[in-house]
C-alpha cells in the first residue's frame, strides 16, 4: 500500500470524513438545484442521495461506517421537526378557517396513497411482505416503520420506501401540482406533506413559509390518521 | 440561540417521554412539535431567538434526510427483485395522493366570495 492509500483507508473510516462528504455533497447539490432554476430532477435530496449512494457502493464502504459520521446530521431531524411549530403557529388562523378543507384533503390523499399502493402491488403479484411494508409509505418514517411491523412487514424496507416516496414527491410533486394548476400555497403544502411527509415539507418550505407550514401540518396529521386506520386493514392483508 | 436550541431539544425530549409513557402512535418529535405549538399559543408570540434558530434549521431540512436516504443501499436486494411493481406503485400512488389532496383542498378553500384561501 502506498502512503496515500494508507491515509485514504484511515480517513475513510473516520466519522469526520462521512460528515464532511455529506455536507459538501449537499452544498454542491443545492448549487445545481438553484442553477437549474429549481428543476424536478435537480432536487438536492435526490441528487445528494444518488451521489453518496454511488460513492459508497463504488468505494465498498459499509452503510454503517458512513452512518457513524452522518448520524450527527441525522440527529438534527428531531429538533427540526419540533421547529415546524413556528411556521405552523404563524398560520394557525388560516388553518382554523380552513379546517374542513384540510380534513377532506388529508383523508382523500391518505386513503388514495394506501389504496393505490396495495392495488398496484397486488396487480404486480407482490407478496404480503411487500404489501405490508409499503402500505404506510407516505407516512413519516418512525410511524411507517412501526405500522409496517404491526402489519407483518419489514421496518427497514418500509423506511427505504418512505424515503423514496418522499424524494419522488418532493422532486416531481411541485411539477405535477403546476400541471394541475394548483397554485394555492396552502393546497400545495398540504399535498406535499400528506403525500411526501418530511422531505415534501422540506421542499414546500422552499416555496414559502405558508406552504411549509401546511406541509408540516399534512405530515403530522397523516401520521396520526394512518396510524388510526391502517392496523384495521391488517386482517385484510394477511387474509 | 443556544437557549432556543435547548428549548427545541427539551420539547423533543418531553415528546419522546410522553409518547413512551402513554403508548401514543406518534413519533416523539411530532408530539414535541405540538407541545411547542401549545407553548407559543399560550405565550401569544414567538421569541425572536427561537424564530431565528428554527428558520436556520428548517432552511436545510432537506439535508437532514440525506443520511437516512443513503440507507437505500442496504435494501437493494429486495428492491431489485420487484422493481417494476415498486416503481409503478411509488409513482402512481404518490401522484394520486398529491393530486387528490391539493385539488380537494384548493376547491373547498376557495369559497364563492373570492377570498384567498
Amino acid at each position: 500500500m502506498t502512503p496515500l492509500q494508507e491515509i485514504w483507508v484511515y480517513l475513510a473510516e473516520r466519522p469526520l470524513f462521512a460528515l464532511t462528504l455529506t455536507l459538501a455533497t449537499w452544498l454542491g447539490a443545492q448549487w445545481i438545484f438553484e442553477r437549474s432554476g429549481g428543476r424536478a430532477w435537480a432536487n438536492p435530496v435526490l441528487l445528494s442521495v444518488l451521489v453518496l449512494s454511488v460513492f459508497l457502493l463504488a468505494s465498498r464502504t459499509e452503510y454503517a461506517t458512513y452512518f457513524e459520521g452522518a448520524q450527527f446530521i441525522h440527529f438534527l431531524l428531531g429538533p427540526a421537526t419540533v421547529a415546524l411549530a413556528i411556521p405552523l403557529y404563524h398560520q394557525l388562523g388560516r388553518i382554523r378557517r380552513n379546517a374542513p378543507a384540510i380534513a377532506a384533503g388529508l383523508a382523500t390523499g391518505s386513503l388514495l396513497a394506501v389504496a393505490s399502493t396495495l392495488i398496484l402491488l397486488a396487480l404486480f403479484g407482490a407478496g404480503p411482505l411487500l404489501l405490508a411494508s409499503l402500505a404506510p409509505k407516505s407516512v413519516t418514517s418512525p410511524v411507517a416503520m412501526a405500522l409496517a411491523e404491526q402489519l407483518g412487514g419489514s421496518p427497514p424496507l418500509a423506511a427505504v420506501h418512505v424515503i423514496l416516496t418522499g424524494i419522488l414527491g418532493a422532486s416531481f410533486g411541485p411539477w405535477l401540482l403546476d400541471r394541475l394548476r394548483i397554485a394555492d400555497e396552502a393546497a400545495r403544502g398540504l399535498a406535499l406533506g400528506v403525500a411526501a411527509h418530511g422531505i415534501g415539507t422540506a421542499r414546500a418550505l422552499r416555496e414559502s413559509a405558508r406552504c411549509g407550514a401546511f406541509a408540516g401540518l399534512g405530515m403530522g396529521l397523516n401520521a396520526l390518521l394512518t396510524a388510526a386506520y391502517l392496523p384495521l386493514l391488517g386482517g385484510l392483508l394477511s387474509g | 440561540m443556544l437557549a432556543a436550541l435547548a428549548g427545541l431539544f427539551a420539547c423533543q425530549l418531553a415528546g419522546e417521554f410522553l409518547v413512551r409513557a402513554l403508548g401514543l402512535p406518534l413519533p416523539g418529535p411530532v408530539l414535541g412539535l405540538l407541545l411547542l405549538l401549545l407553548f407559543l399559543v399560550l405565550r401569544g408570540s414567538v421569541p425572536k431567538s427561537l424564530e431565528v434558530t428554527a428558520n436556520g434549521l428548517l432552511r436545510h431540512l432537506g439535508l437532514l434526510f440525506v443520511p437516512a436516504g443513503v440507507g437505500v443501499i442496504t435494501q437493494l436486494e429486495p428492491i431489485a427483485g420487484a422493481w417494476p411493481g415498486l416503481l409503478v406503485a411509488l409513482v402512481v400512488s404518490t401522484g394520486l395522493a398529491l393530486a387528490g389532496t391539493g385539488w380537494l383542498y384548493a376547491r373547498m378553500a376557495h369559497r364563492p366570495k373570492g377570498r384567498k384561501a
